[in-house]
């Protein structure tokens, strides 16, 4: 089910949440919703799970439209930014309870639930109560919820927050596994997560889309900037770092550490940045130690454009 | 397939009974009721006269400071905890949802009332009971119930604090319980009625003389639906 999305719009108070986004995804992809804290990625998405209400545009699902339908809420599943549970509920019950809620048919209701706990890894924790379960296995709750009716679009608030390095692993592959079939939005500020999981990214930033599109087109975009990681000896770290700040083209210098002679060098000239910094070291005689140059991350594209 | 109000309603009466609350008021309120009724003062030995007046009379005050306490976190806890966005992104509106909760505590209040009817099959052993009276001393009981639960899940939805909803509850039911009795009382003329008819106790006594009037249906039916759609109302609107 692709979703559409056109000029929506949310203020609290004087203060836009959302200012007029307009997005569209489409079934089988996964996009990810990036931004700095209070950028307005959870007012977006509880515009979409319909459980706030848009001031303003529109959201279409497929072909519906419309705030407060319930049957265009039984094709969206939901985990919500902190992952609200019922923490005196068994596991298994629980995920009964969001089925029948779902309109899951009772005949199919035993098996979904057993489907969700083998999917999710719940096995060992389905007797227990909510409440007695570690972040991790909570999460994979959240989650098995979301999408125990099978629904058509997913839309995920934060879903790897508080898990370990093997869990965070294990959700991204399911998380790219329910991808193929399904219209997948997750929210997150982890960036390797987007890398990692996403077909397309949306950026937004002050309630608006500062960028929209593969991690490879946004890296394109700022290519133009070059980044290096140089280590000399022979001479003082104030002389290197003036030398290097003179370099035509360099933006920035960092020492990378307070002590060594290891700097990290910006530069958005044409020509190459190693070629000049070789030749620089060169001329004044210093030992080049290290010299590596960086792919532009999408932590800094991140910034540019969130900063501003 | 069952209808949300019916899920909703089957998972918090199982809480209910999960977390004791259900044990604790049904042995609380038989406690309370059966010494009054037939240990201590004004007893039905005292009295000898074959009828649950005193019953009645103590549940009325029994309710009125249990039914808040079933409420408080109806609403108040969703609210806190956040699953009421669980809820409402869910197939569910938000007025399912209140019906939901009101049926689980309805249904409550009418597991412990069942449990009462031993006093009135006693009773009915020791003498002649006025049936007619009885049965709608009962229904008096259950309606006046589903008022105060009315206003209790509306109380729960204004705040996200239980105890604050509990004490709001209580506040707002003080007025419909005593007050506007205790104002009737002294007032003359068009205050004075209009006091009396929004008096709980004056209807809940009406009816329990036997006599089912619409005008007593009618208060409580309207009592009921106005809490009932105020909490649906904040519900909504305070997203």
């Amino acid at each position: 089910m692709d979703l559409k999305v056109f000029s929506l719009s949310k203020s609290y108070g004087t203060q836009k949440a959302v200012d007029g986004i307009t997005f569209e995804v489409k079934s089988g992809e996964i996009v990810g919703f990036l931004g700095p804290n209070g950028a307005g990625k959870t007012t977006t998405m509880k515009m979409l799970t319909q459980y706030i209400e848009p001031d303003g545009g529109r959201i279409q699902y497929g072909e519906q439209t419309g705030y407060s339908d319930l049957d265009v809420r039984r094709s969206i599943g939901y985990l919500a930014e902190h992952n609200p549970l019922y923490e005196d509920m068994p596991v298994m019950d629980y995920l009964a309870f969001c089925a029948q809620l779902q309109g899951v048919a009772d005949s199919d209701i035993p098996g979904r639930v057993r489907a969700m706990i083998v999917r999710c890894g719940l096995d060992i924790e389905k007797h227990k109560k909510i409440g007695e379960l570690s972040k991790g296995y909570r999460q994979r709750v959240g989650l098995a919820q979301a999408i125990i009716h099978n629904p058509k679009i997913l839309i995920l608030d934060e879903p790897t927050t508080g898990l370990d390095p093997n869990q965070i692993v294990e959700i991204r592959e399911l998380i790219k596994q329910l991808g193929k079939e399904k219209t997948v939005i997750l929210s997150t500020h982890i960036l390797p997560e987007v890398e990692a999981t996403c077909d397309r990214i949306l950026i937004i930033n002050k309630g608006r889309i500062v960028a929209d599109g593969t991690v490879a087109d946004l890296r394109k975009q700022s290519e133009s900037r070059q980044i290096i990681h140089l280590s000399v000896e022979g001479a003082s770290q104030d002389e290197i770092f003036s030398s290097l700040k003179e370099v035509p083209g360099v933006v920035s210098v960092d020492p990378i550490q307070k002590s060594s002679h290891k700097f990290e060098i910006q530069s958005n000239s044409e020509e190459p940045l190693n070629k000049t910094l070789f030749r620089l070291c060169v001329q004044k005689g210093w030992d080049l130690l290290e010299m590596t140059p960086l792919e532009t991350k999408l932590e800094d594209i991140f910034r540019d454009l969130t900063i501003k | 397939m069952k209808s949300p109000v019916q899920i909703i309603a089957t998972k918090e009466l199982g809480s209910f009974f999960d977390s004791l609350t259900a044990y604790i008021l049904i042995i609380a309120f038989l406690g309370f009721s059966g010494f009054f009724t037939w240990i201590y003062g004004g007893d039905i030995f005292l009295r000898k006269e074959a009828d649950l007046q005193v019953f009645f009379s103590v549940a009325k005050w029994t309710l009125f400071f249990f039914i808040p306490a079933l409420t408080m976190k109806m609403i108040a806890e969703e609210k806190k905890t956040g699953t009421i966005e669980l809820l409402l992104t869910k197939a569910v509106s938000a007025r399912q949802l209140v019906m939901g909760k009101f049926l689980a505590c309805l249904l409550l209040v009418l597991i412990t009332l069942a449990f009462t009817l031993v006093y009135y099959v006693s009773v009915s052993q020791l003498g002649n009971v006025d049936h007619g009276a009885t049965w709608c001393g009962y229904l008096g009981l259950i309606l006046m119930s589903a008022g105060y639960i009315a206003i209790g899940l509306f109380a729960s939805s204004l705040t996200n604090n239980q105890i604050v909803a509990f004490l709001l509850a209580l506040f707002i039911g003080i007025f419909f319980h005593f007050i506007f009795d205790v104002l009737s009382s002294s007032m003359r003329g068009f205050l004075g009625n209009l006091f009396l008819n929004l008096s709980v106790n004056e209807h809940v006594e009406s009816i329990s003389r036997g006599v089912i009037d619409l005008r007593d249906i009618l208060y409580f039916t309207s009592l009921t639906l106005l809490g009932l759609l105020a909490a649906e109302w904040l519900i909504t609107r305070k997203k």
